[in-house]
């Protein structure tokens, strides 16, 4: 069992998809640390030896920003953004997009599953 | 995109001016701008600007984090007075 920055690798998955179950590293980031480890990323999680397991670790740990740290980073940069009083960070705060996208519909990532309001008494062509 | 770095940030040739001339003695004072698109760059910080909404002059005093946002972020043109009918509507409901 491959245990990489606190987290398990699936076990039956390629190394290159296997590597992205870790906050912080997509295909991108997975397909350069393998060339880097030199190690085949179609070889699966649990044919890794000792040493490949190892020298992935070493890589991830020296050069990438990945799980609890990337996480506390994005939170910081969240945090900024509100207490300078942007526009950006408004958005934040109410808990609305913060890059311009519409609110009339949609936006339901940020804005949480849908809240009705109770409409207006005659609904004019609504279906 | 962003904008190419040969151009250096956006600042408007005015405003750096008066900022510069604040600067150079040493004077805090407020200044009035209409240039929203302005980026903020470091001379700026600790001063305090007052930038133009399309309503009024919104002062905004400059610390170190806002440098590299623009101007504009800082003074918001929308106010959000409540979604139409949820206020209003109750109380004409009742007559």
């Amino acid at each position: 069992m491959a245990r990489i920055a606190g987290v398990d690798l699936p076990k039956n998955k390629k190394v290159y998809y296997g590597l992205t179950y870790i906050f912080g590293v997509g295909q991108t980031t997975s397909g350069k640390i393998l060339e880097r480890a030199n190690v085949d990323p179609d070889k699966r999680v649990s044919e890794l030896t000792e040493e490949e397991v190892a020298g992935i670790r070493s890589i991830i740990q020296s050069d990438h920003k990945v799980e609890g740290a990337l996480r506390s980073e994005v939170q910081q940069n969240i945090k900024r953004l509100m207490d300078i009083g942007g526009y950006r960070g408004l958005r934040h705060r109410r808990g609305l997009p913060a890059h311009g996208q519409r609110t009339r519909t949609n936006s339901r990532t940020r804005k949480g599953r849908k809240k009705t309001v109770a409409g207006k008494k005659k609904a004019v062509g609504k279906k | 995109m962003p904008r190419s770095v040969k151009k250096g940030p956006f600042i408007h040739h005015k405003l750096a001016a008066k900022i510069d001339a604040l600067n150079e003695r040493n004077e805090k004072k407020i200044v009035k701008t209409w240039s929203r698109a302005s980026t903020i760059s470091p001379d700026f910080v600790g001063h305090t600007i007052a930038v133009h909404n399309g309503n009024k002059m919104i002062p905004i005093y400059i610390s170190e984090n806002m440098v590299g946002h623009k101007l504009g972020e800082f003074s918001p043109t929308r106010i959000f007075r409540g979604h139409p009918g949820t206020k209003a509507e109750k109380a004409s409901r009742k007559k």
